[in-house]
């Protein structure tokens, strides 16, 4: 690579890309290509469909980083929620039997890189976040995000009504936000910035 | 939308469980909503850390060269694109003051962090006002137009509304009617309410001219 792109922040790369630079969309995909992968394949669950979700998210990223207003919003969250937005389009149009675990869980692998010990202390933070939550809470968020079901979806699944879903989702989101205040660190930064 | 609803949705939105036409409908709202806009991109970024609780394999290194290979070929990348949240020149100060009603209200009393608490200190210039007989509040703009704000309120039952009134000089006129249901309601009076004059709600059999129950709760702004 011609330039050093290491040092530029999330945001700054997608500036870049805004004006069609190739290798700072490189250099996001190395940024952040496990975790869009990992997120895929936990919702979509096969690897061919986890890898065309993020294919596409990227694509996004590519064709509308113009639109990317850095005041608003983390490059690494935009990135995510597209990531998330078509790994769930995908798993509704294909109603796999979602929520079940994996048969197959597939083993992170690698050296114990940088990288990977950073997606590994991301992990166990969020981890333990979501175990303080209330239960219900837990399992609402974690049926929505992982599942990809609708909030009616899950009324039905619960047997509960759709009011009391849209409250935990909203309380449970909104606690988890305070715990990870709370917890802090490191979610402003990665190594690779610093 | 019916500004009773907005609230939570702004999770569900965050998390991606609305389905299309429930999502479309939020980002209608959303078009109005500079507070909601807000809201949402604080849940979204919470939301997106849940993406880290995954295992993460290394995808295979064809995926990478692929994914440029595409980009490459659509070069340049100068596809038009629809501003998703564009902001129409006037919102609707109904649309506003029940944006306002969550950003001061609901969402401090949920959210109790600092961030929260130096924008609700800063945010709009509404007179926030208790309301008595429930826990809520009353906000009013400096225009004099109002959004009552109550926390479990619960439905209406069968063949009654809440109706809303504002007193003034002693004479209650009807400012408005609506179904109440689970969790925080945001309405948005019908009528302006000056300094002095009294905000009550009632149970009625439909839209009344006058009341006909007790008041359930007031506020005086």
């Amino acid at each position: 690579m011609a330039r050093d792109l290491a040092h530029l922040s999330d945001e700054a790369l997608v500036a870049l890309v805004a004006r069609s630079d190739e290798a700072a969309l490189a250099e996001l995909y190395d940024r952040f290509g496990r975790v869009a992968y990992g997120l895929a394949l936990r919702i979509v669950r096969d690897p061919a469909l986890a890898e065309d979700v993020v294919q596409e998210a990227f694509l996004s990223v590519w064709r509308s980083a113009g639109r990317f207003v850095a005041e608003r919003a983390k490059a690494s969250t935009w990135l995510l929620t597209l990531v998330h937005r078509r790994a769930v389009d995908l798993v509704r149009k294909e109603e796999p039997r979602r929520g079940e675990p994996l048969e197959t869980a597939p083993q992170a692998t690698g050296d114990a890189t940088d990288d990977e010990a950073w997606l590994r202390l991301r992990r166990a933070q969020v981890q333990e976040a979501l175990r303080r939550l209330p239960d219900q809470q837990r399992e609402a968020l974690e049926l929505a995000y992982y599942g990809g079901f609708t909030q009616s979806e899950l009324a039905d699944r619960l047997g509960q009504p759709l009011g009391t879903i849209k409250s935990r989702m909203f309380s449970g989101l909104a606690r988890l936000r305070e715990i990870l205040t709370e917890m802090e660190e490191p979610w402003t930064t990665r190594p690779s910035e610093s | 939308m019916d500004h009773e609803t907005v609230r939570e949705l702004t999770a569900a939105f965050a998390l991606d469980a609305l389905d299309t036409n429930e999502e479309r409908e939020f980002e209608d709202h959303l078009a109005h909503c500079e507070q909601c806009r807000e809201e949402v991109a604080v849940f979204q970024e919470v939301a997106a850390l849940l993406a880290y609780d995954v295992e993460t394999p290394t995808p295979a290194p064809t995926l990478r060269e692929r994914m440029l290979e595409q980009a490459r070929s659509e070069r340049p990348n100068v596809v038009p694109l629809r501003r998703r949240w564009a902001v129409p020149a006037a919102a609707t100060l109904a649309a506003v003051a029940a944006c306002a009603a969550i950003g001061l209200g609901i969402w401090a009393a949920s959210l109790s962090s600092r961030l929260d608490r130096e924008r609700t200190a800063s945010a709009q210039q509404a007179k926030v006002i208790p309301i008595s007989g429930a826990e809520g509040s009353l906000l009013v703009l400096p225009s004099g137009q109002a959004t009552l704000v109550v926390s479990m309120l619960g439905r209406a039952p069968d063949g009654k509304t809440y109706e809303a009134w504002v007193i003034e000089g002693g004479k209650p006129k009807p400012a408005g009617t609506f179904p109440g249901g689970e969790g925080p309601v945001a309405v948005a009076l019908t009528r302006p309410v000056a300094a002095g004059a009294v905000v009550a709600v009632t149970l009625e059999p439909g839209p009344m001219a006058q009341p006909t129950g007790k008041p359930l709760f007031s506020a005086t702004v």
